[in-house]
């Protein structure tokens, strides 16, 4: 039992990992109706833009804000060069061009950082607290601290102020919000601009876990594939709790299926993805399937 | 002789090709035709992807997987169960074709964004999944072939036509890849023409439509599929083969995506594209990681960017360059190129072909 | 010099053109009715004026040419346009809906006056404030469309069918208020009508659309006299 509550709580630290990598794909989803294949690699992009800050003497608790500040600038930077001239494309060519950004940005990643997994640090500790008779290690209770604060701010920011307000008319329907003076393509690079900051926060909480290197995130984005598409592809809420499902459905099989341990647990995410689209295509919370077809 | 003279440009050109490719082991070295083969293995995939993708408008990045089944298919098949090698190519594709198949029923019900989800979850567990079966798969240590000899009467008239020295396995090798391509090409160009091209065509540039026109959208959407890995499968089986050796590691994700980027540089939509698109997915990393170091004129700023990101920054940005300016790829570029061309000559235009599918949101 | 001035507009879609040369123009504080069947053009004239068609010849609002402006900033010039399916963000509450409306405005104070006086011009938006705009019934949210364009404090407001499906008791309040922010206002409408009738009685002048081109045009008043000119194209 005891190992069972630890098992859910580390799952659910996984499961906060993914679901801000979820949820990063659904507000671009979103907002023009894509899956950027490239939001794991901009995370791991970012990543490596905090280890190099922490490593140049820069304290933890700043370089991490200052990551997702450049983070979201980037995000913007990248959807005005490379996502706004084929904007109006058919979604083919979109997805083919989010895959060119994600091959670029590995490269580009392996070009300037190298190809060696290096040791991120992280601030909270290995040590245990005891939790209803479960070891509850600080690093879990960190990992889910923080990737509740940043989903938390951003259900505030969509929700509760006129810009998110905006960028929910704009992705919801551009026309009609373009005649009430919403400047809608602005709108869905602020929407790149969230979704690449709240994939940093992904990045730089699962690399003190799985060792930093330019295809860190290959893993991680399965699993937020699947927690994305067991929420429902448009609901950002359904993206947080799917992703807590996967996290904890994973880690779970890893410990308790025989044969599904290390690189296996990969496979559980794919299973999930396919089960999904058997048996309930919209998701969870979705409404509908993918529009688009 | 008058049908020869008024035989349509497209079959001179054909004709020349085959010419090409049929008499290139003569003129190159044994190693050489190898390469040459795993070239028209990768444009045999990028066939099987641009049926999919140009054609039907569904989206697979696990075509390196599929690649993976029929390697190994043919790999288990050869070096356990001792069966003929070429029997093994068919039994590959077809195993291939079938994984597409049920792979495809649940994902292509909906959007195309699912299938490319799933499709990429697929490519990159596989590799995982090929290890776990050990006593079949022999884990991470891969499968070591020994070289297929060519048969008798091929290696004599090789000598005879050449008037040299026998076939090496090499060119043997090539030149199997060489018939079952161009099969391939031919039942491809076959399918794209007739009936079931158009019907595909028709589903690509609106399912409502073609619908409501009667055609099985479903039905054409998981067949176009299955076939599409069925060519992958098939490539696969004779990747096996002509490199003699499988791993876990011969098919990364990043193999998956290079196909894409080869279909998309060669041309979507179009049955020459897939040609360009296989010479360059075989040739863009070599030359990006070794020719270019070895050239002067190349500053050595720009000669140790291709060395230490490998090809992966150059797919990258010439897959998003691409997109942005020539959507088309290579054979839209030469077809508009020669268009206008026409058109300054003579004042008239020319159908281009290998359109991407038009955008119904846009009006 | 009149508000909003067409001169010679043409447009369509893609290979099929709709305007043939529209000329027109809106005085301040005007209201005008732009009438003709299904298919004359008449959506297609709103939606070349905020930019939501190619388009070509001469538009200008407020002297200012529209040639080369984006539909945002047309709207932030002060064109109101309440378009055809009436443009309610269906996702998103009544309350959000008018919060949108009041997207462009920086005047708090004024805002909030205005969110009394829609209020009390279509009492029922308040009651339903927290609902999803998809609850509402169409003659409701035609009227959160119209209160939401009103928010928008507009010089122009551009109106697509707004009797379109409704109740015909709820067209008669809907076109009261219609008149009563025109006259307490000035705000100039351009109205888009199929129910020549009642878009002639509040409008001062009206142009007939016939395939893209003006056919006829004169004050409201004459036009609803003539007998011709209601047999053949108002249709009543």
């Amino acid at each position: 039992m005891q190992e069972f509550l630890q098992q859910v709580l580390s799952g659910i630290a996984s499961g906060g990992i993914y679901a801000s990598l979820a949820l990063a794909l659904v507000l671009i989803y979103n907002a023009m109706g894509l899956v950027n294949f490239a939001q794991g690699e901009m995370a791991m992009f970012a990543t490596f833009l905090a280890f190099t800050l922490i490593g140049r003497g820069m304290d933890y608790w700043i370089a991490l804000p200052l990551t997702i500040a450049i983070a979201f600038v980037g995000g913007i930077v990248i959807q005005r060069v490379v996502i706004r001239p084929v904007e109006r494309a058919p979604v083919l060519t979109l997805v083919i061009v989010t895959l060119g950004l994600a091959t670029l940005i590995n490269g580009l990643a392996g070009f300037f950082f190298g190809y060696l997994p290096r040791l991120f640090p992280s601030p909270f500790s290995v040590q245990t607290i005891d939790i209803f008779g479960a070891a509850a290690s600080w690093q879990d209770l960190g990992v889910i601290a923080v990737s509740g604060v940043v989903l938390v701010l951003v259900f505030l920011m969509l929700q509760r102020t006129t810009v998110g307000l905006a960028m929910r008319a704009a992705a919801h329907n551009p026309e009609a919000s373009r005649l009430l003076g919403i400047r809608v393509s602005w709108m869905l690079a602020l929407g790149w601009g969230l979704a690449s900051a709240v994939g940093a926060v992904s990045g730089i909480m699962v690399a003190p876990i799985l060792y930093l290197e330019p295809n860190m995130m290959q893993t991680v984005i399965i699993y937020a594939f699947a927690a994305a598409v067991l929420g429902g592809i448009e609901s950002p809420l359904g993206a947080v709790i799917g992703g807590l499902i996967v996290g904890v459905t994973v880690n779970l099989a890893g410990t308790y299926l025989p044969g599904v341990g290390g690189d296996l647990q990969l496979a559980v995410a794919f299973a999930i993805i396919i089960a999904v689209l058997v048996i309930r295509p919209n998701g969870l919370l979705g409404r509908r399937a993918m529009r688009r077809a | 002789m008058r049908f020869v003279g008024r035989a349509p440009r497209r079959y001179w050109l054909i004709a020349l090709g085959v010419i090409v490719f049929a008499g290139l082991p003569t003129q190159v070295t044994s190693f050489q035709s190898l390469e040459w083969a795993e070239v028209l293995i990768f444009a045999i995939v990028i066939m099987g992807l641009n049926l999919l993708v140009g054609y039907s408008g569904q989206i697979s990045l696990g075509h390196g997987a599929f690649m993976a089944v029929g390697a190994y298919t043919t790999a288990i098949l050869v070096h356990r169960y001792h069966v003929d090698y070429l029997l093994t190519i068919p039994i590959a594709g077809l195993l291939t074709g079938l994984v597409g198949f049920f792979l495809g029923i649940p994902a292509l019900r909906l959007s195309p964004l699912y299938l490319a989800l799933a499709t990429f979850a697929l490519a990159v567990i596989t590799p995982s999944l090929i290890k776990r079966p050990e006593n079949l798969t022999q884990g991470t240590q891969g499968i070591l072939l020994a070289p297929q000899q060519p048969p008798d009467w091929a290696s004599s008239l090789f000598a005879g036509v050449t008037g040299g020295p026998a076939m090496t396995s090499d060119q043997w090798l090539y030149y199997l890849c060489f018939i079952v391509a161009a099969a391939l090409f031919w039942v491809a160009w076959n399918i794209v023409r007739r009936r079931p091209g158009r019907a595909l065509m028709a589903i690509r540039d609106g399912e409502v439509a073609a619908a409501a026109s009667g055609v099985n959208v479903a039905g054409y959407k998981t067949l176009a599929f299955g076939l599409s890995a069925f060519y992958a499968g098939v490539a696969g089986a004779l990747y096996a083969l002509a490199t003699g050796f499988v791993s876990p590691d011969t098919f990364p994700v990043s193999l998956s995506f290079q196909l894409l980027v080869g279909a998309v540089i060669g041309g979507l939509g179009s049955i020459a594209g897939p040609l360009f698109g296989g010479i360059f997915t075989f040739w863009l990393p070599i030359i990006s990681s070794q020719f270019v170091q070895t050239q002067d004129w190349i500053p050595d700023q720009v000669a140790s960017v291709f060395k230490n990101a490998g090809p992966a920054v150059t797919y990258g940005a010439l897959l998003i360059l691409i997109m942005i300016f020539a959507p088309n790829g290579l054979v839209g570029l030469i077809l508009s190129a020669y268009a206008r061309l026409r058109s300054r000559l003579r004042g008239v235009g020319e159908r281009t072909t290998g359109q991407l599918p038009p955008d119904p949101q846009t009006i | 010099m009149a508000l909003l001035e067409l001169d010679g507009v043409r447009a369509g879609y893609g290979q099929t053109r709709v305007l043939h040369g529209v000329s027109m123009s809106v005085g301040d504080g005007d209201v005008v009715a732009l009438l003709g069947a299904n298919g004359a053009g008449k959506t297609t004239t709103l939606r070349a004026i905020t930019g939501g068609v190619r388009w070509d010849g001469i538009i200008n609002f407020g002297g200012r040419s529209l040639r080369r402006a984006t539909t945002e900033a047309i709207v932030r010039m002060g064109i109101a346009h309440v378009p055809e399916g009436r443009g309610v963000l269906t996702e998103l509450t009544v309350e959000e809906n008018l919060r949108l409306g009041a997207y462009l405005r920086r005047d708090g104070g004024g805002v909030a006056k205005d969110y009394d006086r829609v209020f009390g011009y279509f009492p029922i938006l308040r009651e339903r404030r927290k609902l999803s705009a998809s609850t509402l019934s169409g003659g409701e949210q035609q009227m959160l469309a119209l209160a939401r364009a009103l928010l928008m404090r507009p010089k122009l407001l551009l109106l697509d069918e707004p009797s379109l499906g409704l109740a015909p008791l709820v067209v008669r309040s809907i076109f009261e208020i219609i008149r009563a922010v025109n006259e307490s206002d000035r705000v100039a409408v351009l109205l888009v009508e199929q129910n020549a009738r009642i878009a002639l009685e509040l409008s001062s002048r009206a142009y007939v659309l016939e395939v893209g081109r003006v056919a006829v045009e004169g004050e409201s008043a004459t036009l609803k006299n003539q007998e011709s000119v209601r047999r053949s194209y108002l249709g009543y």
